[in-house]
């Protein structure tokens, strides 16, 4: 199994290490419930250095990117981060991404860990334009510093200024490390993901320095656990729950990153285009009910008047709401906000509503 | 890892304890542990009996759910009412208040097929 090189950190905080996409990681490191309420009230950090990190480099950067993700990446300027994703031919998902333009010639694409292997194969078997396709994942550390107090953390750590809008980055020195520091996340919180290169002791250092200027705000580890609760919060696809190649982005709810209307084609345009033409049969939607005594979980099975419509792809009751919430997979005609399916928990069937995201406002 | 020397244990990390003509049954600290927060447990408040290696309720836990197995066939006088509010009991006394059910114990060689605390150490390896 592959490690991070925060692993010896993790192994002395006492974290609970699962296998995931192939790396030891830390799933929790107290309490998931716990960990996630740090980052809603102040801030925590979360190792997400599996992530995969793949340069896009060559004067047809632009095309290479435009050509195998579904969003409009022309708009993207120096500087700013794109959510993405890549289709098959069929309009189901490769993967979702996030596209970084670093210069008219260099893009950055950070896929998910489980992935990386079959996205990377499948950008060079797409390559049409000659660009220079390098996986860096291996040299690349990846910390996510998440919460309404991360840009105070940050700030103590740099002379320059981390105050942005979300979904830019900058590069900049940050615990005496070059590196790229993005204002993203997977929570909903303000948050930073910081992108360097380095040595296990390089690792550390920066580690040791965030949660030295974090003490102030009692900065905690955060883990994998409570990642994904807080994700699902805001519902955020996750890729293997959520989507994947059976299923496509405008059913997924991800029309608003599939750019249909833009000039140039990419893979998927015309099935997506005529999907979008006819209407799509299924839709991911967001549940919630006031019954507590309901765990709602991946694979479940979503009913009306007794006829299976549906499954749940991503479920947990919500630490900030003290409710059952899932996502799922609901046939069209019962896929309407407002409206009301059921959860089909063992032998019960629990009334849920349809509602609009996310479960959690910010 | 916490394995107290006088309690019985299943296989399937549930722990029993007798307390004269009665027995108390909940989960090991290994298991809460495994589990971690456990966020409500699925237990019939008017349960009756128990039947050996059938599952009376499950335990809701953030990451899984699990079925709680009988231990032994009998018959339930009590299910902790203190669980339905503070389920996280489970998480942090697991021998004490965070106990499942009462059963009644008519005959000790009941508990013959159990671990002692020695075997279930060996069993999750500690």
């Amino acid at each position: 199994m592959k490690k991070t090189k925060f692993n010896r950190v993790h192994e002395k905080l006492g974290a609970k290490l699962v296998d995931f996409a192939g790396y030891e990681m830390p799933v929790v490191y107290t309490s998931i419930i716990a960990e996630h309420k740090v980052v809603r009230e102040s801030v925590g950090v979360f190792d997400v250095s599996h992530m995969g990190e793949v340069f896009v480099r060559g004067e047809k950067a632009l095309d290479f990117v435009q050509s195998i993700t579904v969003n409009d990446a022309s708009k993207l300027f120096n500087g700013r981060v794109q959510y993405s994703a890549m289709c098959y031919p069929d309009g189901g998902i490769v993967d979702d991404l996030l596209v970084y333009k670093v210069s008219d010639t260099e893009f950055m694409l950070v896929v998910n860990a489980s992935n990386l292997e079959k996205d990377f194969a499948w950008m060079n078997e797409n390559n049409k334009f000659g660009v220079e396709l390098v996986d860096e994942s291996d040299e690349y550390s990846l910390l996510a510093v998440q919460g309404p107090n991360s840009t105070a953390v940050i700030q103590k750590l740099t002379e320059t200024t981390v105050e942005m809008e979300y979904y830019h980055f900058i590069k900049a020195n940050v615990a005496g490390v070059d590196m790229i520091l993005s204002r993203t996340g997977y929570t909903g919180e303000v948050g930073y993901e910081l992108y360097f290169k380095g040595n296990e002791q390089d690792a550390e250092n920066v580690w040791n320095a965030v949660f030295e200027a974090g003490k102030e705000f009692d900065i905690q580890p955060t883990g994998l656990g409570a990642r994904d609760s807080l994700r699902l919060e805001m519902g955020y696809c996750l890729y293997g729950n959520d989507i994947d190649k059976t299923t496509n982005p405008l059913e997924a709810g991800l029309g608003w990153i599939t750019k249909l209307k833009q000039e140039g084609d990419f893979i998927a345009k015309d099935v997506l285009s005529k999907v979008k033409e006819e209407g799509v049969t299924r839709k991911l939607v967001a549940m919630i009910t006031d019954e507590k005594r309901a765990f709602p979980r991946h694979g479940y099975e979503i009913t009306v008047n007794g006829e299976v419509v549906g499954h749940i792809t991503s479920g947990t009751v919500s630490p900030v709401l003290d409710k059952p919430v899932a996502l799922g997979y609901v046939k069209k005609e019962y896929a309407n906000e407002g409206g009301t399916v059921n959860w089909k928990i063992r032998d019960k069937e629990i009334p849920v509503s349809i509602i609009k995201l996310p479960f959690v406002k910010k | 890892m916490n394995v107290p020397e006088n309690l019985k244990y299943t296989t399937d990390h549930e722990w029993v304890k007798v307390e004269g003509k009665t027995a108390l049954i909940g989960v090991t600290d290994y298991a809460q542990g495994e589990l971690g927060d456990v966020v409500f447990i699925d237990l019939d408040p008017e349960l009756e009996q128990i039947t050996k290696g059938e599952s009376f309720g499950t335990i809701e836990a953030v990451k899984t759910v699990s079925d709680m197995f009988a231990p032994l066939s009998a018959k339930v006088v009590e299910v902790n009412p203190k669980l339905e509010d503070e389920p996280q009991l489970v998480n942090s006394d697991p021998y004490g208040e965070g106990w499942f059910i009462k059963i009644e114990l008519e005959d000790e060689s009941a508990l013959a097929d159990l671990l002692d605390a020695a075997a279930y150490k060996a069993q999750i390896g500690g």
